[in-house]
């Protein structure tokens, strides 16, 4: 595990904002689906919320991102506009993907969201193309691809992870293990102990971390970025956390032991992120409780958006399949 | 003494070459990936990249690790950020290693971004049967990418259409998918002019004629250009429509050659169900019912995997008679009263 010093009182603040927002957004969300106030396929990042402020801290806005379907904290963190993310997930015409791609496809390359896959393993192999293009325009773009542990054991990845190192291009593999891959335990799937090892086996930086300690996971996220945009090539790097709401919002997760659960939950990395600012004295308990109202208030702006937001016209099913015209 | 530039002949090979190496030179976005393709590696199994390499260099005439799907994934990664990427998938049966990635990413990602993003890749690939090479490197199995929207598909018949359709391919805002025939890369033809552009989507009438229609792509096509000379000497007008894109489909060219001639006969190598064949014939009939004068037939290869024995293999494959007798049936069948 990484060294935890080094990240300024700002910069927890700054993860500890991020990271909010996504709790926030998540309950919303869910409140929303669960209530029947929105259908959507949603897979929830509650629990994962710090890695996902803790790396986008350390991006540029023009930075890519690949991500995966389980990818809205990844996105918030890449600095998605709400109001485009809620009105997508209501299947809205105002929604980013003009309501074709839905909460498991959000693009939006304004902020560098160039892909949201809804295929596990599919994004390693793209982002090593975002990150080709980057290395040969020399434009100084990192690629951030994200994906979980269950990624790690399909072909894409091994394939990918050749490649990037082959060519050192300018990419972070950011694997979230958050200890289960669909129902199935980690272990149960994996025969080593840690993601990151398989990093040696392509002559890469491998590197794991607790990915809910924000400062660990600022600085090996720093690190695995800084070594990138420098010409270092990609690092691996494996976030350990965990997963509360099951794999689909709705998974009963009886695969999960209550004797696990418990553990992790008394690990929860947003209290645990809420004490380390409040420590440090970048903002008061009063000052955290007016940015969750001001984080509120313009969740519930787009959740008003996408309420009054028209459904696309029927006549968009013949647009965007070719850059021109439709089909015969 | 005529001009050299008019006498000018030149391969497929050459043809694909020639494309490759001006998209190369005119365009700093064009990038080619591929196994074996640079100059070290011998310029590619079948030496259409040959010298790219040097003239361009190995950072954008790239030989890749044998990984398809990372291949085709970097491709569609380096055109999401403005490039033009080229990839060489070295025969048709390995495209099926990155389905993945040119069905689910490639062909969808401009409709499922809502326009955002655009993947103007082409992919190369090259197969087809009478080499030997039996069940996984002959197979033309471009129905399945036309069944897909978002992708294009695209099959030359001559030297001078693949190098006008690959040029195309390379600058067009959507990936394309560029199927090369086996057998004929050696074959010449006339050299197309500098610069040579075909249009995507749009059918050819390569022989006109007005007693009936045959309609194909690649090799078949070829085919039916020489049975179509042999018949003229018996008074038969063969009309012969090259699809030149598979897909989409120019459903408008084929419909102005078909309610002419009133006949229709479709040629493919690929398996003759569900293949492009009954597409084209399904077209036809669902527009022109009460004009057609005969049923409209198809010529295809048998439904089996490709064999390798000479005698098996050739059991596979449509027969050039095959597609004479498929003509003569159908100028025999009654036209309704």
């Amino acid at each position: 595990m990484s060294t935890t010093q080094g990240v300024s009182p700002r910069t927890l603040l700054e993860i500890y904002r991020s990271a909010l927002l996504i709790q926030l957004f998540d309950e919303r969300m869910r409140s929303l689906i669960s209530t029947g106030r929105m259908a959507a396929v949603y897979y929830s990042p509650r629990g994962q919320e710090i890695l996902a402020a803790a790396m986008g801290v350390n991006l540029t806005p023009t930075d890519y991102l690949v991500t995966t379907y389980r990818g809205v904290h990844d996105q918030l963190a890449k600095g998605m506009p709400l109001k485009l993310l809620v009105a997508e997930y209501a299947g809205k015409a105002s929604g980013a993907c003009k309501g074709k791609g839905g909460a498991m496809h959000i693009t939006y390359p304004a902020a560098g969201i160039m892909v949201t896959t809804g295929v596990v393993g599919s994004g390693l192999p793209i982002a090593n193309g975002l990150a080709l293009a980057s290395q040969l325009k020399q434009d100084g773009r990192v690629t951030l691809c994200n994906f979980g542990d269950g990624a790690s054991n399909i072909g894409a990845f091994h394939e990918a992870l050749n490649m990037a190192s082959l060519w050192k291009l300018p990419v972070v593999f950011l694997c979230q293990n958050n200890r289960f891959a669909e129902c199935t335990r980690y272990e149960d799937g994996t025969t080593v102990a840690h993601v990151a090892e398989r990093a040696a086996s392509y002559g890469m930086r491998g590197v794991t971390v607790d990915g809910n300690d924000a400062r660990a996971m600022c600085l090996a996220s720093r690190e695995a970025v800084e070594r990138a945009r420098s010409g270092g090539g990609p690092t691996l790097l494996e976030a350990v956390t965990f997963r509360f709401m099951g794999h689909y919002f709705g998974d009963p997760g009886a695969y999960i032991p209550k004797e696990e659960y418990a553990a992790a939950l008394a690990r929860d990395p947003m209290p645990a992120c809420k004490a380390l600012v409040l420590e440090t004295g970048a903002a008061s308990e009063a000052g955290l409780e007016a940015m969750a109202r001001g984080i509120n208030a313009e969740i519930d702006g787009a959740i008003q958006f996408a309420q009054d937001s028209s459904p696309p016209d029927p006549s968009e099913i013949e647009r965007d399949i070719y850059a021109t015209g439709a089909p015969a | 003494m005529n001009t050299a530039a008019a006498q000018a002949t030149l391969s497929f090979t050459d043809a694909y070459r020639l494309a490759l190496d001006e998209a190369l030179e005119s365009d700093p976005n064009v990038l080619l990936l591929g196994e074996d393709i640079g100059d070290k590696e011998g310029g590619g199994v079948f030496k259409v990249t040959k010298g790219l390499s040097t003239k361009y260099g190995a950072h954008r005439v790239r030989t890749t690790p044998i990984s398809e799907q990372a291949i085709v994934g970097a491709a569609v990664g380096a055109a999401l950020a403005g490039m033009r990427p080229v990839a060489e998938i070295m025969l048709m049966n390995f495209v099926t290693v990155a389905m993945d990635q040119i069905v689910n990413h490639a062909a969808k990602l401009r409709f499922m971004s809502g326009g955002q993003t655009s993947v103007p890749i082409t992919i190369r690939t090259r197969t087809g049967a009478g080499a030997g090479t039996a069940g996984q490197h002959s197979d033309m199995l471009e129905a399945w990418f036309a069944h897909t929207a978002g992708i294009k598909v695209v099959v030359p018949s001559t030297p001078a259409d693949a190098k006008g359709l690959l040029s195309s391919c390379i600058f067009d805002d959507d990936p394309c998918l560029f199927i090369e025939d086996s057998l004929t890369r050696a074959a010449t033809g006339p050299a197309p002019p500098p610069g040579h552009r075909l249009p995507l989507g749009k059918a050819h009438v390569a022989r006109s004629g007005s007693d009936v229609s045959v309609i194909g792509y690649g090799r078949p096509l070829r085919d039916s250009l020489v049975i179509a000379e042999r018949l003229a000497q018996e008074g038969i007008k063969v009309e012969v429509v090259d699809l030149r894109t598979v897909s989409p489909l120019d459903t408008d060219g084929i419909l102005k050659s078909v309610a002419k001639t009133r006949r229709a006969v479709v040629v493919h190598e690929a398996p003759r169900s569900f293949g492009v064949g009954a597409e084209v014939a399904a077209r036809i009939q669902e527009h022109l019912y009460g004009q057609l004068a005969a049923p409209v037939l198809r010529v295809a290869s048998r439904d089996v995997t490709v064999p390798f024995a000479k005698v098996l293999e050739q059991e596979y494959l449509y027969k050039p008679t095959a597609i004479e007798a498929a003509i003569r049936r159908t100028l025999e069948a009654k036209a309704p009263r």
